[in-house]
Parts: C-alpha cells; structure tokens; sequence
C-alpha cells in the first residue's frame, strides 16, 4: 500500500527510514496502524494502547506499554517517561524489533545484541538507576506469572530469588560470604544472556502489505 | 569381565584389547552364523543322536532310553539368533567406545557397515546362505519405529515448530525436486547411451522416477547417527533432521504412486492431480493419526497413579499402534509416530512418576542405538549377500545427479525461504545443510521391496542405492566433522538452559505477542499465544491429572530444575562433596530475613549477637531442615513404592547427606551472619546480599575438597591464636584465603568485605550447631573463639604448626584458580 501514499509522506518517511531502518512500505504500514490506534490523532497515549484488545490478556501489558513511554529507548542518555509519544518515537521504539540484515560482522552483531538487551534491560530497571535490584526482578517474574493465580504469586518469588542467585554466582563467580550483590548491572546482564542469541529472537516480521484490516 | 577390565584401564594394551575382542566376536559370529542360518551342522547333529538312538533301541527293544540331554537347535533358533544379532550389535558399539582415537576419527555409522560387511563375508566363506537380514517387513515394524520414537518423542518442539516452514520446505519441495530432476536427467542419459546399446535403453522414465523417489529422501536414521556426533548448532540440525522426518511422506507416495504406474506405462493429469490429493492424505492423515493416539496416551497417563510400574509401557505401546495404524492405511507412519511423540509428550511427562519418565528415556535410547547399529550392520550384511549388478555409468550418474540435485535444491530453496526468514540461512548453512543430506537404510528397504517382475532391473537399482548409501555415510559422513571445523560453523552450546534463560525465553514470547498486537499484525507469535492459551484452558485440564495441569511453563520449569538438584544430593552420595548449584530455596531462606537492609545492617555492626537475633537464626535453620524434609518428602511421593527397603534406605542417605551440606552451610550461614560488619560508610550497599552462601559453594567441584580442607585448617589455626579473633577485628593484614578473583574486582556495584572466612566461627559452629540440637541452654552462636577439647577433627594436636604456614597452606588450598573462576559462559552454570 506505500505506493499509495501521497508525495508529502514519502519525503517525510525518507527521514524516517533512515533512522529506523524500516523500509518505506514498512513505515506505510505502521503509520496507518498508528493512526489506527491513535483515532488519527498525532499523538498516542497510554489510553490507546490499554484499547487494543489483544494486548488485554497479556500478562505483561504494562511493561510493554511502559516501554513506549520510556525516554531511554529514544535515544541514549535521556531519561524519564512522557505521556504521549508521536508516530517517529513509535518508530524509534518499533526498530529494536527489527531482524538484523543477514551479513553482520562480529561487531555489528555484538551492537545490535547490545541494543537488544537494553531494551530488555531498560524493561526491566524501572527505577533507572543502572541496576536490575531483587525487587524489580522480583516484579517482573511475579507479572509473568500474573495470570496463573495465587499459585503464581508464592513461586514467583522463589524463581526469581533463584534466577538473582544464579546472577550473582555467574557474573561474580565466588563470593565472599560477606559480600553483596546489590543488582544486575547491565554488563552483568549482558554477560548472562551472552548465550541466549537475543539478536535471533527478539524479532518480528515486519510486514511490507498492510494486514491491520484483518485485526481489532 | 575383560570388558570391564577393559574399560577400567587406561593402559596401553585397551586398543589392542579392543580390538582383540572384536576379532573374537567376530569369528564367534561367523561360527554360531551356519547353524542358525542353515542349520545343517545340527540336522546332522540330531541326525548323530538318532544313530545313536537306533543303537540302543537295537540292544533293547522294550524300552527307550531316557534321552538325560538332548539338543533341539530348531526349537529356539529364531530368538536365538535375534539375540545373537542384537548382543552383537551392542558389543560393536562398546568395542568401539573402548578405542579411543577410532570413534573420533570415524563415525560409528561407518564402522557398523564395515563389521556388517565382516560378518557376511564370514557367512559366505563359511559356504552358508546370507540370512535376509535387512528384510523390508523386519525393517519397517521393527527396527525403524524405535528410532523414530526416540527422535519424535524427544524433538526439540520449539525449533521445530519455529523453523516449520523452513522444513517444510526442504522436505517436500526439496524431495519432489530432487526426484524428479535425478529421475529425469538418469532417463536422459541412460537415453543417450552412445553406441553401446545396453541395457540402459530399455529404462523407461517411471522405473527411473521410481529410483530417484527412493534415491532422493534424506535418511533420517543416517542423518542422527551423524549429526549426533558432530554437536552442529540447534538450528541447522533440526533443519536437516527436520526434513529427514517429514520428507517421509512424500517418499510413499511417489514411491506408491511410480509403482503402481510402473507397470501400466501411463499417467494421465488425472493421476497426478490424485498423486497431489495422495501426499496430502498420507502427511496430514498420518499426523491425525499419531495425535490421536498421543491425545489417548496422554489421557491414559491421567489414571495410571496407582500402577506406575507400567506407565512408560503405555507410551511405547501407544506409539507403536499408531504406527502400525498408520501404515495399515498406507499413511506416513513416520509421521505418526513423530505426532504421537510429540503430541503426547508434555502431558505424559506431567502425569507420569519421575522414575518411570527416567524409564522412558532410557528405554528409548536403548532401543534406538540398537536399533540403529543393528541397520547399519545388516546394510553391511546385505551387501556382500546381495545379487549385484554393477553399472558403471548408472552408479556414477545416480551418484554425481544425487549431489547436484541436493546442492541445487538446497541453494535454489534457501534463496526463497531467505526471503521470509528472520534469520537468514548464511552460505555455511546452506552448504552443511547441503552436504548433511545422508540417504540409509530406509531408501534400501525400500528397493528391497521392489518386485522382480516388474522391475527387471532391481539389482541394478539396489547397488546403485547401496552405492549411493555408501557414499553419502562413509565420504560425506566422514569429512562432514573436519568440514564443520574447518568452516567454523557455530557448534551447540553445551550449557543447560538456566532458570534466567527460561524467565527471558517467558518475557520475550509475551513481549513479541504484545508488540505484535500493537503492529496490528497476525504474526507468528500471535497464534502461538493463542494456541498456548488453548491448551492450557481446555487441552491441560483434560489430559493432566489434579494440580499440575494449571502449573505454568515457567513454574513447572522450576520445579524440575528444583528436583534436579534434590536428586543430584543423592547422587553425590557419601562424599562431603556438595552439587554445584545450591537448591535455591535454602540459600535464598537464609537471606531472606536479612530484607529491610538499613535496620539490619545496624544490627549487624554489632560484634555480638542478641540473644534474639541467635534465636531466630536458630529458627531459620531448623526450618529450614523442615523444608529440606518435606521436599525430600515430596520427591519421594513420585517414586515408585514397590520396594520399602530401598526408599528407606534412600532417605537415610538423603537425610545423611543433607546433614552435612546443612552443616556445611550452616557453617557458612554463620559465618556471614557473624561476621564484622561491613565498613560503616556503605550501609546502603547492603540490599539483595544474595550469593554469599551460594557463591561460596558455586567454586567448581575440583576446589570443594580443598575448600572444606582450609576450612578445617583455618579451625585449627584459629584455636592455635585466638587473640586474633577479636570481636570486630578484621584481620586486614590477613590474606584472604578465599581471594576474591580478579575478574569481578573491576565490577563497581560490588562490595567487597574483607572480613576472613577463616574466622572461628566458620568452624565452631558445625559443633555449636549439634550440641544445640542436644542441648537447650547454650552460649549461642557467639563470636569468641572457643577453645574446645577435641576439636571438629582428630588433627588437633598438630596445633604446633606455625600459623604463617597453616595460612599459606589454607591460601593455596582454597585458591579456586583461575581456570574454575573466569565467568564465561561455560563456568560452572547454575545448572549443571
């Protein structure tokens, strides 16, 4: 549907797509469904995306929706959160999902690696203050287990009791027994999830149609 | 016994060993071989007894003597001889983990064709008749369902679900391609035989189709005997294992449907609009098939609490019925059985005992390496029995045609797939993926069963098939390791998942669904999502009996890792020697009471306990001791009940066992708890102290002796000069004896104490601890350094030693080292 959008966009989307990274029909897309959600508004607000039906049963909503408001993941060295977000930080905020292209040297890799897990890790550390602290670690073990009842709530705290001891004994190897391990920093953080290859999962397929018809 | 022996020692006489008793069996093979195979040598035996019988029925002719021992080879010749096969096939496979350098040279696969060729050629020197070994109907119902079982129940879902299309692709798309371009090209040049008119100008183009239908599926039994060896990365092997499995059902139907045109000579567009309509019956019905055999096994599962013995029975039967429904309709019954494994599996595992799902996995295993080595020797077997027709421009052309074809296809394939992949398929991949098209046993059988009349030229087509087979395991089979290396294509990572691995794989699937929700598109994440909230609303609460059905993935995950580690402390038996991972509960209980930091920390400047505080540290201990029970309890409750004895004897161990880790901690626990405060500018410094106690014991195993060693020393090194042990006295001038690895030291948030583990308390305690247990009113846990009578160990008296020395020994004992310290990834995982 990119060809049918009018000349003013396209020079609009040019700036865009450079910043991103998306392709011209990709921005097509989720402009449209950003007016979608917006009630072609310029502006989106924490009250549009608690609308969006899908995202109802997810159990990490807020954090999800928190993300979109999160000045660190504008760009770097901003903190803070805003109320409303226009359709370039959406953008912005899109583009860590975007697939890597297919030939990274090992230092494009370990950066887009990097830039993935601060999303993540920026999800996580929501005070800012550099560190991923029990409580906070706590808290979002207890959100992903939110739809599982009681149950969830009691395990929650031992899973990520564990996951923080499994942190602290691999990012610090030894310690000693009077030691403390104040939280996850983000090298930290970054060294746990070295294995985890998040620069081939934390992807979406970005679409080139517009498919927003087929959803609520 | 020389086997034992053999595997005990490491001396320089093992290869030769090995393969001494490679050559015995062998030969014993080749001898027991006749008699079973023809069975002569006993007709003439009986034939002895019955002269000998004549003899004495002529001295007396009343009566018959009572034969006392008489031989009847015939009676058990079929199971004997099965078990001759199947001992022999285990033995190869011990023999070759017996030498070492062999099996890493060459792949099992190959050896097993070699000894299999051994072995026929011993039964044919011995003038005898090769046994039909590799007959199709002893293939098909009993030596592949095992392998396939093995494969379907334990597939890796996730890849694979991930990576569907992708198989998909290759299996079906690549096969077809592959057939019909190796048939093809083989008619044409059998075709334009130049002058020589042989018999190649007789081929007509479906018995060509037909071979290269046989010729063009990838084996999976080759495949895994392979990949299994070379530990290539996850995403590679699940692509090419991948479509060794599902490419099953593309082979029968072309097989099925050349065949039946073979003879006729003609196919109409009819016919291939109902190939088309066939293919999508025999995969998709063959699936149907095996999920609803899985669905019933699952559901059995539900009910089988009070007879666990024959849990695991259900699963094999289950599946074997549902391969055997499969091919009873001509369907793939490859793919029903790799449904039924699949389908069935996470509800099983959930209902069943833990035991019996330890049965079921041993089982499996067992019967799928023997399995596995019994094809590969027969396909050895079979070779020197079969009648051969060798073809040099045949044999050639069907094996350069069957490369070409799979590069081309691979290539051709992947630039599509490419287009719709997140992660692209590099040219590394594409090439092992190319390269790891091993064709077996399968495609033999499969010519096997073609029939004489219709097809004159069967021999021709089995040793172009046994070539073909020969090429791919032995040449490609072979160098695909070194290639591996060589191409520096990334290996599998042998770490197990860990719990912060499985939180993220949890936040990462939700955070995908949501971000797709909010791009507004249906993705593959989205119906994923829905699915699982399927099967856990309605499927899980049918399928698995009482609480666990509303366990989430993450809890359940938890849980097992939890069980591990309760097993490991059995394992690990008599020793001192702890499991590397702490069970998390323990060690998190003992930090949990420390939570409000500031108040405690204040508390903890303080030199001595408060009675209080000793009181409650007492509290926590024994509660700990509970817990410890109830969860032995616990496991114990999934165990099988048959034998009292034994599980009596088990907890004795565990709760033995459990002692002394508990002392050991307790020792450690105190330690932290009594130790000089941290300096007084860094109160704040003290949220979320975790990994005291578990970083203390998480040192690799290698130092944990020589730990619990210093520790030891260090108790008696402070008896020797107490007047160090001052209360608030940190021994600054003190090298610590468990130094703080270099690594962390440039990590900021960490705070370092210096606050000596070898304080007194690190050993006293462990007596404190049980004249508690004895006694009410003791001291308490208290800071001064006590100067006890006997001591923790006997050692006492050798007090004399200087302390300098004692504190050396201890630095060099406890120094983990470098090597166990650096934390990369593959140190010491909290799993292990």
């Amino acid at each position: 549907m990119g060809a049918l959008q009018s000349q003013s966009d396209h020079h609009e989307y040019v700036d865009l797509a450079q910043k991103t990274g998306f392709s011209f029909e990709q921005i097509g897309v989720l402009h449209k469904r950003f007016k979608q959600l917006s009630h072609d508004e310029e502006t989106l607000r924490r009250d549009h995306f608690n609308e969006i039906p899908d995202l109802a049963c997810n159990p990490i909503r807020a954090q999800i929706i928190g993300a979109f408001f999160d000045r660190r993941n504008y760009r770097q060295n901003s903190e803070g959160t805003v109320e409303e977000i226009d359709f370039e930080n959406f953008l912005v905020v899109m583009s860590h999902f975007r697939p890597p292209s297919l030939h990274l040297t090992e230092e494009q890799r370990d950066n887009v690696r990097r830039e993935k897990l601060r999303f993540l890790f920026n999800m996580h550390d929501t005070d800012n203050d550099g560190t991923i602290t029990l409580e906070e670690y706590r808290h979002v073990v207890e959100e992903l287990l939110s739809r599982s009842g009681a149950l969830g709530k009691e395990t929650a705290k031992s899973i990520a009791d564990a996951a923080m001891l499994e942190v602290a004994s691999i990012s610090m190897g030894h310690m000693e027994p009077d030691e403390f391990y104040e939280g996850i920093t983000f090298e930290h953080f970054f060294k746990l999830l070295k294995g985890f290859e998040i620069e081939s999962k934390m992807n979406i397929h970005f679409w080139n149609m517009d498919t927003s018809t087929l959803c609520k | 016994m020389p086997l034992r022996t053999g595997s005990a020692g490491f001396g320089r006489s093992l290869p030769e060993r090995g393969l001494l008793l490679l050559v015995v069996l062998v030969v014993l093979e080749g001898f027991f071989l006749p008699h079973g195979a023809a069975s002569s040598p006993d007709v003439s035996h009986q034939e002895n007894l019955d002269n000998h019988r004549e003899a004495d029925v002529g001295h007396n002719f009343t009566k018959k003597a009572f034969p006392v021992l008489s031989l009847d080879y015939h009676h058990i010749q079929t199971p004997f001889e099965i078990s001759l096969w199947v001992l022999l096939a285990s033995l190869m496979k011990l023999g070759f983990h017996l030498i070492p350098r062999l099996s890493g040279i060459v792949p099992e696969s190959c050896l097993l064709i070699v000894v299999g060729l051994l072995v026929g050629g011993l039964i044919k020197l011995a003038g005898e008749e090769v046994p039909p070994v590799l007959d199709s109907r002893l293939f098909f119902q009993c030596l592949l369902p095992p392998i396939i079982l093995d494969a379907g129940y334990f597939l890796p879902i996730r890849p694979f679900m991930e990576n569907l299309g992708t198989i998909l692709m290759f299996a079906v798309v690549g096969t077809l391609w592959n057939a019909f371009f190796i048939g093809g090209l083989l008619y044409a040049v059998c075709q334009i035989q130049p002058a020589n008119p042989s018999d190649l100008h007789q081929l007509e183009l479906l018995p060509c189709l037909l071979f290269a239908s046989i010729i063009s599926a990838v084996d999976p039994v080759a495949v895994l005997a392979v990949f299994e060896e070379i530990h290539i990365n996850e995403l590679l092997h699940i692509l090419v294992f991948g479509e060794s499995l599902l490419n099953d059902a593309v082979t029968v139907v072309l097989y099925h449907l050349f065949e039946e045109y073979a003879g006729v000579g003609t196919v109409t567009v009819m016919d291939c609009f109902l190939g088309v309509i066939s293919f999508l019956v025999v995969a998709l019905g063959g699936v149907l098939v095996g999920a609803i055999y899985g669905i019933l096994s699952a559901f059995t599962s539900r009910f089988t609490s009070h007879t666990r013995v024959i849990e695991p029975l259900f699963v094999f039967v289950y599946s074997y019925m549902a391969y055997l429904s499969a091919e009873m309709f001509h369907l793939s019954g490859i793919m029903a059985l790799i449904a039924c494994g699949a389908v069935m599996r996470p509800y099983v595992e959930a209902n069943i005992s833990h035991k019996s799902h330890t049965t079921i996995k041993y089982f499996l295993k067992m019967w799928s390496s023997v399995s596995e080595t019994l094809i590969f020797i027969f396909l050895g077997v079979a070779t020197v029995d079969g009648p051969h027709s060798w073809n040099w421009t045949f044999v050639t052309v069907t094996v350069i045609l069957c490369l070409v074809a799979r590069v081309m296809g691979v290539v051709g394939l992947t630039f599509v797939i490419n287009k719709f992949r997140i992660v692209k398929l590099t040219t590394k991949d594409q090439f092992i993926i190319a390269y790891g098209g091993l064709r077996g046993a399968i495609a033999f059988s499969l010519g096997f069963l073609l029939k004489k009349e219709h097809f004159p030229m069967r021999e021709m087509f089995l040793t172009a098939i046994i070539t073909v087979i020969f090429f791919t395991v032995f040449v490609q089979g072979m160098t695909i390791k070194p290639l591996v290396e060589l191409l520096a294509v990334k290996k599998k990572q042998e770490a197990k998942r860990s719990i912060n691995e499985e939180i993220h794989t949890q936040f990462l699937d939700h955070l995908l669904t949501g971000i797709e929700d909010i791009c507004g598109h249906y993705g593959h994440h989205h119906w994923k999502d829905k699915l699982n909230r399927f099967n856990k609303k309605y499927v899980k609460k049918c399928l698995i009996a009482g609480e666990r059905s509303k366990e989430p993935q993450l809890i359940a995950f938890y849980h097992k890792m939890e069980m591990k580690q309760a097993i490991e402390l059995v394992a690990s038996g008599g020793g001192v020697k702890l499991p590397s991972a702490m069970p998390s509960t323990v060690s998190m209980q003992n930090i949990q009471p420390k939570k409000p930091p500031i108040a405690k920390s204040a508390e903890r400047a303080l030199p001595q306990l408060t009675r209080g505080r000793e009181e409650e540290i007492r509290k926590i201990l024994r509660s700990n001791l509970q817990r410890t029970r109830q969860r032995l309890r616990s496991y114990n409750r999934h165990t099988l009940v048959v034998d009292p004895y034994e599980d009596g004897f088990n907890e004795l161990l565990i709760k033995k066992q459990k002692m002394i880790d508990l002392e050991k901690k307790i020792k450690e626990m105190n330690n932290y708890l009594t130790v000089p405060a941290a300096p007084p500018d860094s109160p704040t410094m003290c949220r979320a102290r975790l990994a005291q106690v578990n970083a203390s014991v998480s040192v690799s195993a290698k130092c944990r002796h020589s730990i619990s060693t210093a520790i030891l020393l260090s108790g008696r090194d402070t008896d020797f000069k107490p007047a160090q042990q001052q209360k608030g006295n940190r021994i600054c001038e003190d090298p610590q004896a468990y130094s703080m690895k270099p690594a962390s030291g440039n990590v900021p948030s960490i705070q370092v104490d210096l606050a000596s583990p070898q304080s007194p308390e690190s050993v006293n305690v462990i007596d404190e601890f049980r004249r508690a247990n004895r006694e009410e009113d003791d001291q308490g846990l208290v800071m001064r350094p006590r100067h006890r009578p006997g001591g923790p160990n006997k050692k006492t008296e050798e007090e004399g030693d200087t302390a300098k020395d004692q504190q050396k020994l201890m630095r060099c004992l406890s120094d983990p080292g470098p090597s166990a310290e650096d934390d990369e990834d593959e140190d010491e995982p909290f799993l292990p």
